[in-house]
């Protein structure tokens, strides 16, 4: 396969963040990601969809958008919200900072640790953009290396 | 998600089967509330992770608040049956500077 693409949109509920990481597995599952990575896979989603939920929309309602891309061997997630923004992009990716006692503000971390790239984009009052990338580490199909 | 409770003197294990996300978390913050402030004798939580499925930083954040009130108890946390990548998660946000892993549950009881 070269080239696929998935794009979705849900509302932002907290039960819709276990349907993503479904979706999301399920549209990795085409790469030879190790159960490993597709693990990992499901708790940078989970932490990316997570946020736009918690800190995008403050709990009320609004949209979630995930755009999916399989290209050259590559796995390419977007997470979108049209929600407040992030004021302080370099104090939001301080690993532990959040304003809530009960949350560990480690969610921005754990999609950096897990995913070969992220970056985040934000504007306040218009929303913010996480795009997350990962590679399989076999880069290969059934184990023998690609010609 | 659904817990299952089961107390040995002032040890509670808590099984979780399921995942411990943003939209489960309050159930399980609200559960084990209930259990701690119905039974006042209880100072240490063992998690039983065997049929966990999925735990994120919400899921993490939730155990944590827990460790806090368990703390003022003069208890400990720990955790048993905790997959690779649970491990590694509890790895990354520090948790294992609070929290003891065990391989079985009979190996944590040990240790009490």
């Amino acid at each position: 396969m070269e080239s696929n693409y998935l794009k979705v949109e849900f509302p932002s509920l907290p039960e819709n963040v276990s349907l993503s990481r479904v979706i999301v597995a399920s549209f990795a599952a085409q790469l030879e990601f190790t159960l490993n990575e597709l693990e990992e896979i499901r708790v940078a989603t989970s932490e990316a969809v997570s946020n736009c939920v918690i800190h995008g929309y403050r709990e009320t309602d609004g949209a979630v958008r995930l755009e999916l891309e399989i290209k050259d061997d590559e796995l390419t997630i977007v997470v979108i919200d049209y929600g407040c923004g992030i004021k302080d992009l370099g104090l939001a990716q301080t690993p532990a900072y959040s304003t809530d006692p009960e949350r560990m503000g480690l969610g921005l971390v754990f999609m950096q640790s897990f995913m070969n790239e992220m970056k985040l984009e934000s504007e306040t009052g218009k929303g913010t953009r996480v795009v997350m990338k990962k590679r399989p580490e076999r880069g290969t199909e059934y184990g023998c290396p690609k010609q | 998600m659904n817990l299952e409770f089961m107390r040995k003197g002032s040890v509670m294990v808590v099984k979780i089967d399921g995942e411990l996300d943003l939209s489960t978390s309050p159930a399980f913050r609200k559960k084990i509330e209930t259990e701690l402030d119905e039974v006042e004798t209880v100072k240490s939580l063992i998690l039983n992770l065997e049929k966990t499925t999925f735990i994120d930083s919400s899921g993490l954040g939730a155990i944590l608040g827990r460790y806090k009130r368990l703390s003022q108890r003069g208890g400990k946390l720990c955790a048993v049956n905790v997959p690779p990548y649970v491990y590694k998660i509890f790895e990354l946000s520090g948790l294992l500077k609070i929290m003891s892993i065990y391989p079985t549950l009979e190996d944590a009881f040990a240790d009490f």
